[in-house]
């Protein structure tokens, strides 16, 4: 399953929940808001990287270019664009947007 | 500005604004908007003060391109609020350090207050408007 997330960590508790539910070989992609909690030194970096030891974390890197956090992405993060964002989608069975 | 001036019905009061900004840039309309409400007080020649907590403190990143996601970027007129004498702002340095930043990846420069700083300085305001 791919799982999308697009809210700030420090706002919401959808990317807390998400990983909470995502079961092992799942992908998670963080857009908007939510690609904040990718970048170094964020307050939720610590439980993405714990995350990317069972999961795929993917995060929109226009998204991140828009807010200034394009050169500050986490190891194990793989940055995708439009066309990476597509394909997820495609490679998937189902997705689930956590709004 | 000049029209504004000449419109002023001579009360002569000056209140103290603190525009208080804790929302990321792009994901919502309230930084934009809340910005653009700060522009449209200065013209009233209130005592403005600008405060970034929380997410709000990415408003000022320095190296946005929002070009990818097809939106204005805004953060340049964050400089050019010094000509619109709005000269106070002020971040929270709990809310810099929950984000991995520092003063020198802001926009602007920036007066960081500690927690207590920040409490005292919302108590002192006449008004306080949220965005």
């Amino acid at each position: 399953m791919l799982h999308i997330v697009n809210k700030s960590a420090a706002e919401r508790s959808s990317l807390e929940s998400c990983l909470r539910m995502a079961t092992k070989g799942s992908a998670v992609l963080l857009i908007e808001d939510a690609v904040y909690a990718a970048t170094n030194g964020n307050a939720a970096a610590a439980k993405i990287q714990a995350a990317a030891a069972d999961l795929k974390i993917y995060a929109l890197g226009p998204d991140l270019a828009a807010r200034g956090m394009a050169g500050r992405v986490l190891d194990g993060v793989n940055v995708v664009d439009y066309g990476g964002f597509v394909d997820l989608v495609a490679e998937h069975s189902n997705c689930q947007s956590w709004l | 500005m000049s029209d504004m001036d000449e419109m002023d019905d001579g009360s002569g009061i000056v209140k103290k604004f603190m525009f208080l900004n804790r929302k990321a840039p792009h994901g919502t309309v309230y930084a934009l908007e809340g910005l653009e409400v700060v522009l449209i007080t200065a013209a009233f020649d209130q005592d403005v003060s600008m405060v970034f907590t929380d997410d709000g403190v990415f408003q000022l990143m320095k190296g946005i391109d929002s070009k990818g996601i097809e939106v204005k970027d805004f953060s340049k007129t964050y400089r050019a609020l010094e000509g619109y004498d709005i000269e106070k702002l002020y971040v929270d340095q709990a809310s810099l350090d929950a984000r991995g930043l520092t003063e020198d990846d802001l926009i602007v420069d920036v007066t960081v207050l500690s927690v207590p700083e920040m409490a005292n300085l919302m108590a002192e305001q006449d008004v306080v408007i949220s965005f």
